[in-house]
C-alpha cells in the first residue's frame, strides 16, 4: 500500500519540481543581462560573459547629474508621499476602525472602489487641472497627487491593522475623558508600529517605481526622480552605453530590494497581502 | 475626580462609551478623516468630475484660449478614429492575454505547485517571481528590451537555430504580453497562495480517498472553494493591466508604427503630443467604462456560480 502511493507520488513530485525549476529559470533569465552587463566594460545587450569584470560602469554613472540628484529627488518624492500617506491614512483609519456608522461604511466602499481605479486613466484630467492652478513641475504638487492616489489602499491596510489592536485599552482612556487624539497617540499608535511600517514602506516602494505620474507632472530634469531620468538616459545614451544603463538600473533598484527583503524578514513572505487585504 | 461621575454600565460595544451621541460629538468623531477627505476630494474626485466635463469640450493645451462645449463630438470622433479602434483592440488582446490568461493561470499554477513543497523551493521560486514584481517598471522594461533585442540574451540562447531576430520588432504584442505576465504573476500567486492556505486539508484528502483524480479535485473542490479569490483577483489585475503604460512605453514605445499602441499609449500621444486634452480625457472615460464593464462581468459570473 505504501509502496503504491510512493510509486504514484514519485513521478508527480519529480514533474512538479521540474516545472517549478523551469518557471524559476524563466523568471530569472531577464535579470541576467542586468547583472552581467553592469560589471562589464563595453557591454552589449546580451548577457554574454567575457570575463572582463570592472566597476567602470558604476563609476561612470555615479555623478551628481546621473545618479545622485535623481535618486535624491526620488527619495524626497517617495519619502514625502509615504509620510503624508501614512499620517493621513492613520488618522482616517481611526474612526473607521473604532466607530460603527453608515458614513464610515460608505467611505470604506468608496475607498475600496478607488483602490482599483487605473491611475493612468485620470492623469490627463489631473494634468489639465494642474496646468490651470500652476502645479505642473512642482514637487509638492506631485507629492500631493501621489499621496491621494496611494491613500485608498493605505487607509484600507491601516484600518485592518488597527482592527487588530484591542479596543478595551482605549475604553479605559475614554472613561477618563481622553479624546480621540490622545487615545490614538498614546494607546493605538505604539501598538501598531509594525502596521505603520508596512504602510510606509509599501507606499514608498510603489512610488519609488512610479514612472507615469512624475513623467507627466514634472518637466524640468533637475526635479525629476530616477524613474523618469533613467528613461531619459535610456533613450539618449542607452543605445551606446548599455553597461552604464545596467549599472544605473541596479543602483536605482537597490533600495527596493533592501526594503522588500527587510519587510519579508519581519513579516514573512506574503506580508502585504495576507495580513493587510484580508478583512 | 472620576469617582464623582455616576458608575457606567460595562461597555459592550465601543460606540456606547466612546464620545457621546450628540450631533456635535458625532462630527468630532469623524474629524480625523478630514485630511483624507480633503486629499481625495481635491486630487482624486476633483479631476474625475473635471474629466467628465472636459470630455465634452474641445479643450486643447495650446492655441485657442476658448474652450467650447462640443457635446458628444469626442465620442463620435472615437467611433470613426481607426487608430483608436485599433488601440482598443490591442488593449483587449493585452488584457486578456497577459492578465486574464497569463498572470491568472500562471499565478494559480505556481500557487498550486508550491503547496507542501520544501522551504527552499518555495523561497527560491516566490523570491524570483516577487523580484520581477518589485523591480521598478522602467527597469523591468529595460530587462525585457535587452532580453528580446536582436543582439539580446534570447537570441544568444537560441544560438544557431537561425531564428535570430529583433523580437520587439517582429512580435511586439507577444513581447509586451509575455513581459507583463512575467511582471504581474506575483500578485495572482500571492492572492491564490493565501486563498489555498485557507482550504482545510481534510476536504481534499477525503476526496482523494474517494478516488478523485488530481484534476477532478481541482475542478470540483479546490476551484469552487477559492471562487471569491479568483473573481477579486481577476477584477484587480484587469483594472491594473487595462491602464498599463510604462512597460509598453519603454519596450516598444507603441511601435513599430502603431503595432503595440494600446489605448493608454494612444491617449498619451493624443493628449500630450498633439495637445488634444478633451479628446484624451474622453478616451480615459472610455477606458474607465471598459474597466467597469469587466468588473460587472466578473461579479455576474460569481453570482451565476452561486445560484
Amino acid at each position: 500500500m505504501t509502496d503504491l502511493t510512493a510509486a504514484r507520488r514519485g513521478p508527480t513530485r519529480v514533474i512538479t519540481y521540474g516545472v517549478l525549476a523551469v518557471i524559476a529559470v524563466v523568471f530569472a533569465l531577464p535579470f541576467a543581462w542586468l547583472v552581467v552587463a553592469s560589471v562589464q566594460p563595453g557591454a552589449a545587450l546580451s548577457a554574454h560573459v567575457n570575463w572582463a569584470f570592472s566597476i567602470a560602469n558604476f563609476r561612470a554613472v555615479l555623478t551628481p547629474e546621473t545618479v545622485y540628484r535623481p535618486m535624491l529627488n526620488s527619495l524626497v518624492i517617495s519619502g514625502g508621499t509615504a509620510l503624508l500617506t501614512a499620517v493621513v491614512a492613520v488618522l482616517a483609519a481611526y474612526p473607521l476602525s473604532r466607530y460603527q456608522s453608515r458614513f464610515g461604511r460608505s467611505f470604506l466602499y468608496v475607498i475600496l472602489f478607488s483602490t482599483g481605479l487605473p491611475i493612468t486613466a485620470i492623469m490627463v484630467p489631473v494634468y489639465a487641472m494642474y496646468s490651470r492652478i500652476n502645479l505642473i513641475d512642482s514637487i509638492p504638487g506631485t507629492i500631493a497627487f501621489m499621496s491621494a492616489s496611494s491613500l485608498p489602499f493605505a487607509a484600507w491596510m491601516m484600518k485592518n491593522f488597527m482592527d487588530g489592536v484591542p479596543i478595551s485599552l482605549e475604553e479605559a482612556a475614554w472613561t477618563d475623558g481622553a479624546g480621540w487624539f490622545a487615545s490614538l497617540r498614546r494607546i493605538v499608535l505604539p501598538l501598531m508600529i509594525p502596521g505603520l511600517t508596512v504602510v510606509f514602506i509599501f507606499t514608498f516602494v510603489l512610488q519609488w517605481g512610479n514612472f507615469f505620474v512624475p513623467f507627466i507632472l514634472l518637466l524640468s530634469p533637475e526635479k525629476q526622480p530616477a524613474s523618469v531620468t533613467i528613461y531619459t538616459f535610456f533613450s539618449q545614451y542607452g543605445q551606446v552605453a548599455y553597461g552604464q544603463l545596467a549599472a544605473f538600473s541596479i543602483l536605482y533598484t537597490a533600495p527596493v530590494v533592501v526594503f522588500y527583503s527587510a519587510l519579508s524578514k519581519v513579516f514573512g513572505g506574503a506580508f502585504s497581502l495576507t495580513g493587510a487585504v484580508k478583512g | 475626580m472620576t469617582s464623582l461621575a455616576p458608575p457606567r454600565p460595562p461597555a459592550v460595544r465601543a460606540p456606547d462609551i466612546a464620545p457621546r451621541r450628540t450631533p456635535g460629538r458625532r462630527l468630532n468623531r469623524f474629524a480625523p478623516m478630514v485630511p483624507a477627505l480633503a486629499l481625495l476630494g481635491i486630487f482624486f474626485a476633483g479631476p474625475m468630475l473635471w474629466s467628465v466635463y472636459t470630455a465634452f469640450t474641445n479643450m486643447a493645451l495650446t492655441g485657442s484660449s476658448t474652450v467650447d462645449f462640443v457635446g458628444v463630438d469626442n465620442f463620435t470622433r472615437m467611433l470613426h478614429d481607426r487608430s483608436f479602434l485599433h488601440s482598443l483592440q490591442l488593449t483587449l488582446i493585452f488584457v486578456v492575454g497577459s492578465a486574464v490568461i497569463g498572470q491568472n493561470t500562471l499565478g494559480l499554477l505556481v500557487a498550486l505547485l508550491l503547496r507542501g513543497r520544501s522551504r527552499t523551493a518555495r523561497s527560491v521560486v516566490t523570491g524570483l517571481i516577487i523580484a520581477a514584481w518589485a523591480v521598478p517598471e522602467t527597469v523591468a522594461g529595460f530587462c525585457w528590451y535587452a532580453f528580446l533585442y536582436r543582439t539580446g540574451t534570447l537570441n544568444a540562447l537560441l544560438g544557431h537555430l537561425g531564428v535570430a531576430q529583433n523580437w520587439l520588432y517582429t512580435a511586439p504584442m507577444l513581447a509586451v504580453i509575455i513581459a507583463n505576465v512575467w511582471r504581474g504573476t506575483a500578485f495572482s500567486m500571492l492572492v491564490y497562495s493565501a486563498a489555498l492556505s485557507e482550504i482545510p486539508p481534510d476536504v481534499v484528502e477525503a476526496a482523494s480517498m474517494d478516488g478523485a483524480s488530481g484534476w477532478q479535485r481541482l475542478r470540483h473542490i479546490t476551484l469552487p472553494l477559492i471562487r471569491r479569490a479568483i473573481v477579486s483577483n481577476l477584477m484587480l489585475i484587469t483594472l491594473q493591466t487595462l491602464a498599463a503604460f510604462g512597460l509598453i512605453f519603454v519596450m516598444t514605445g507603441g511601435g513599430p508604427g502603431t503595432a503595440s499602441q494600446t489605448t493608454p499609449l494612444y491617449m498619451y500621444q493624443q493628449s500630450f503630443k498633439f495637445y488634444q486634452l478633451g479628446y484624451g480625457t474622453a478616451m480615459a472615460l472610455v477606458l474607465l467604462a471598459v474597466g467597469a464593464l469587466f468588473s460587472a462581468l466578473y461579479l455576474r459570473l460569481i453570482r451565476l456560480e452561486e445560484a
